[in-house]
């Protein structure tokens, strides 16, 4: 099997293996980039260049301690790694839009703010068009300055009903006007922030406050619910791509490329939520990552709406697996269990590794 | 510079000389001509730098303007009616963030039934955003108020809102004196922002406040708009001594000095209560009439001080609050607590309906003669509202009431006496 490197470790030897420290004095060592069974990453064994900018001691710490998100929370984690790497791809020149939401709620009880570059919250619905403004201020001000663009750059984010839902319009209008700004989702997967309701990006089968685990169809819809990755690349921005909270060199480098480019940018990042998915503080990180090994969530770049890179699945696992540990699928399981309910759900990801053919041919077949 | 132009495009060269960095513009009648006009003065290159930005909402439109004021930039949009409801949680959000924006706001109906026409209930609607509201009674006014307005927003560090008659002012070509550039950038230095999102210092803004600080966040607001009653006119002083005319203010009082009768209105209708008034003197009518230029601050002293030797008060205006009645009313009632007034109130004017000299004149000779209803509708055509209360008494399914009436009118023109 091989795993597509992101973009700005493309310098390591190619699909997944083996590292190379460079140079013979070194340990002959061959560094498994993914070592087998824990995933870890093993940063110590890289270059400098190489490491995660959260490995730094010159990481900014965009999302300083103190704030009050819950244990095990994805989107701080999330928020964290991104705002990091955009800071580092900027030289913290950059400037963050914030809808309504836990992000914003958690980190900025007044007078306490856990941001350390410039923040604006405004509303729930309208982060993008927030970023679009500020956008069009420092273009103005460079221009002023005798220069042709700003130095200072962009990014708006929100969770996913501020985005997939409330906000979709104004995110639309950002992307169709190709407006300078890097907008990003973080994806739990339901309103949190007010205790756990469905959104447009709740999947099938999960027990929300307002798709309750009763009847004969419990928990949410199938055949609803909107890809707004695919639908930004409807737009054919410059840039799409998702990731998730498991992989933390792909989410850093898909930053930085995002960062190197100009125009509407979109991130999809998914967040698992311990509070809203009822799964344990500690399986954040596992789930995320089950996620992309089930193929419900393929993790993936675009560029002008062309996909140009999918993460490989490695361990191909069952939906089951990811499934399981969420208390909001308890209802699948057990005595009174809807085989036919995972058996959808399991339809759904095995159409997602076909779409973006998320298996090598090989192991496809 | 002396010109024959539509409103709409002297408020577009007022805004353009008042070197605005971000607009943002989304189409809605009757406002669309200001932001043609602006959108034209930057794509020739004539208004640069500057960020021309067609955005897909009026949410987004207060939105984008929120982004670039608080990244810094002078902000300017427009929008009428329908528009202003749309982006009514942008609009709150700006004047609570404390952002210098200016908006035009053409005065328009709001539906339903939907109607383009004039009327004051879409400015209204906004009266407790926080917003500053001056009203223009004539095109100059309306070009003079916008390069006031960005003095007046940027010193208070509060968005402003000027509110003209749609198509009475924004459509109507009229002559109207157009200062030269070096003048105006005399009269309003360059923006310095009290707030800035900038990575050399960085702030965090728009954060969550809970009950020990909300109320006195909301109070700073409150004082900042007292503190404008001081600086309209002192603004408006500072205008005339540069360009040679009066406009704004707060009040403005026309005939009142040994009036027994004073009518209150605001926006171009002065114009024609001035009109009607002059002929309602000559036949010894003691009347005259008093505009508000500044309906948010209100201006609760110069409104009591101008009306206090009065014998009644009649508040003429284009805004309707139903199951009350008048909501201009209602603040001015406010201003004479205590005061020994006959007041009435007279609606007048909803949704275009033509506030003409002959129905002024019938209705201020019977308020003059204290023979008014407390509450009149001027000009309201009670035959057609008594059928439709007679068809919905009838029968249950009475079917939709614009509908019905337009039915029952037949087919004519705009009704206009």
């Amino acid at each position: 099997m091989q795993q597509q490197p992101p973009r700005s470790l493309r310098s390591l030897p190619p699909e997944g293996a083996v590292g190379d420290l460079g140079a013979a004095q070194r340990s002959p060592q061959q560094v498994k980039f993914y070592q087998t069974g824990t995933f870890t990453v093993g940063n110590r064994l890289l270059s400098p260049e190489q490491r995660t900018v959260q490995a730094s001691i010159e990481r900014s710490n965009s999302l300083n301690s103190g704030h009050r998100a819950c244990q095990g929370c994805g989107e701080a984690l999330g928020a964290r790694y991104a705002i990091d790497a955009a800071m580092r791809a900027t030289a913290k020149q950059l400037i963050a839009a914030n809808a309504t939401g836990c992000l914003e709620v958690f980190s900025t009880p007044y007078p306490e703010s856990s941001w350390q570059l410039p923040w604006i919250h405004s509303l729930f619905g309208n982060a993008a068009a927030v970023g679009t403004g500020i956008a069009a201020a420092l273009k103005v001000k460079a221009l002023k300055g005798g220069g042709t663009q700003s130095d200072v750059r962009v990014i708006a984010q929100g969770g996913d009903g501020g985005t997939t839902d409330i906000g979709f319009g104004c995110l639309s209008g950002m992307f169709e006007r190709n407006d300078d700004v890097l907008y990003i989702c973080y994806d739990n997967e339901a309103y949190m922030n007010t205790g756990v309701q469905r959104s447009s990006a709740t999947p099938p089968a999960a027990r929300t406050a307002t798709t309750m685990a009763v009847g004969d169809q419990p928990g949410a819809d199938f055949g609803k619910g909107k890809n707004v990755p695919l639908i930004a690349m409807a737009h054919e921005i410059p840039y799409v791509a998702t990731a998730t909270v498991a992989d933390l060199h792909d989410l850093e480098a898909k930053v930085e490329r995002a960062m190197s480019i100009r125009g509407a940018r979109y991130l999809h990042i998914l967040v698992p939520c311990p509070l809203g998915w009822g799964s344990a503080s500690h399986d954040t990180i596992r789930l995320a990552r089950l996620a992309r090994e089930t193929g419900i969530f393929p993790v993936f770049e675009a560029e002008h709406g062309e996909v140009t890179r999918v993460t490989k699945i490695r361990h191909r696992v069952p939906v089951e697996e990811y499934l399981r540990p969420q208390r909001r699928f308890a209802h699948l399981f057990g005595a009174t269990g809807r085989a036919d309910m995972l058996a959808r759900i399991q339809a759904d990801a095995d159409r997602n590794i076909r779409r973006y053919r998320l298996l090598d041919e090989e192991a496809a077949a | 510079m002396l010109k024959q132009t539509e409103g709409s495009h002297a408020v577009a060269e007022a805004v353009a000389l008042c070197r605005p960095d971000v607009i943002c513009a989304y189409p809605i009648s009757p406002q669309t001509h200001i932001v043609e006009g602006l959108g034209e003065l930057v794509k020739s290159g004539a208004l640069a730098p500057c960020e021309f930005i067609n955005v897909e909402s009026e949410f987004a439109a207060m939105s984008v303007a929120i982004g670039s004021s608080a990244a810094g930039a002078r902000t300017y949009t427009a929008t009428a009616s329908q528009g202003l409801l749309f982006m009514a949680e942008a609009v709150y959000n700006a004047s609570g963030l404390g952002l210098p924006i200016i908006m035009t706001v053409a005065n328009r109906a709001i539906g339903a039934p939907i109607n383009i026409w004039n009327d004051h209930s879409d400015s209204m609607s906004q009266r407790d955003s926080g917003w500053l509201q001056l009203f223009a009674e004539t095109n100059q006014e309306a070009l003079d108020l916008h390069i006031q307005a960005f003095k007046l927003a940027e010193e208070l560090s509060m968005p402003v809102m000027v509110c003209m008659d749609g198509f009475i002012l924004t459509h109507a070509c009229e002559r109207v004196d157009i200062p030269e550039q070096a003048e105006v950038d005399a009269f309003l230095p360059p923006y310095e922002p009290r707030q800035i999102l900038d990575p050399a210092e960085p702030v965090s803004i728009g954060a969550m406040v809970g009950p020990e600080a909300f109320m006195e966040v909301r109070y700073l607001a409150h004082a900042k708009q007292l503190s404008a009653l001081e600086h309209i006119p002192r603004i408006a002083e500072e205008f005339e001594a540069r360009f040679g005319r009066k406009s704004g203010g707060l009040v403005r009082a026309y005939r009142c000095e040994d009036a027994e009768t004073i009518v209150v209105a605001l926006g171009s209708v002065i114009g024609t209560l001035k009109e009607t008034i002059d002929a309602l003197r000559d036949d010894g009518v003691r009347i005259g009439v008093l505009g508000i230029q500044s309906f948010r601050p209100f201006p609760l002293a110069a409104v009591r001080a101008a009306l206090q030797r009065a014998r009644r008060v009649v508040v003429l205006e284009k805004s309707f609050c139903v199951g009350l009645g008048g909501v201009v009313s209602t603040d001015v009632r406010l201003a004479l607590s205590g005061l020994q007034l006959h007041g009435y109130t007279v609606v007048a004017g909803l949704g275009g309906r033509a506030i003409t000299k002959a129905s002024l004149d019938r209705m201020l000779r019977d308020a003059a003669a204290d023979l008014l209803q407390p509450l009149t509708f001027l000009d309201l055509d009670w035959r057609i509202v008594q059928r439709q209360l007679e068809r919905e008494a009838q029968t249950r399914k009475s079917g939709p009431i614009a509908e019905n009436l337009l039915r029952d009118v037949g087919t004519m023109a705009a009704k206009v006496a």
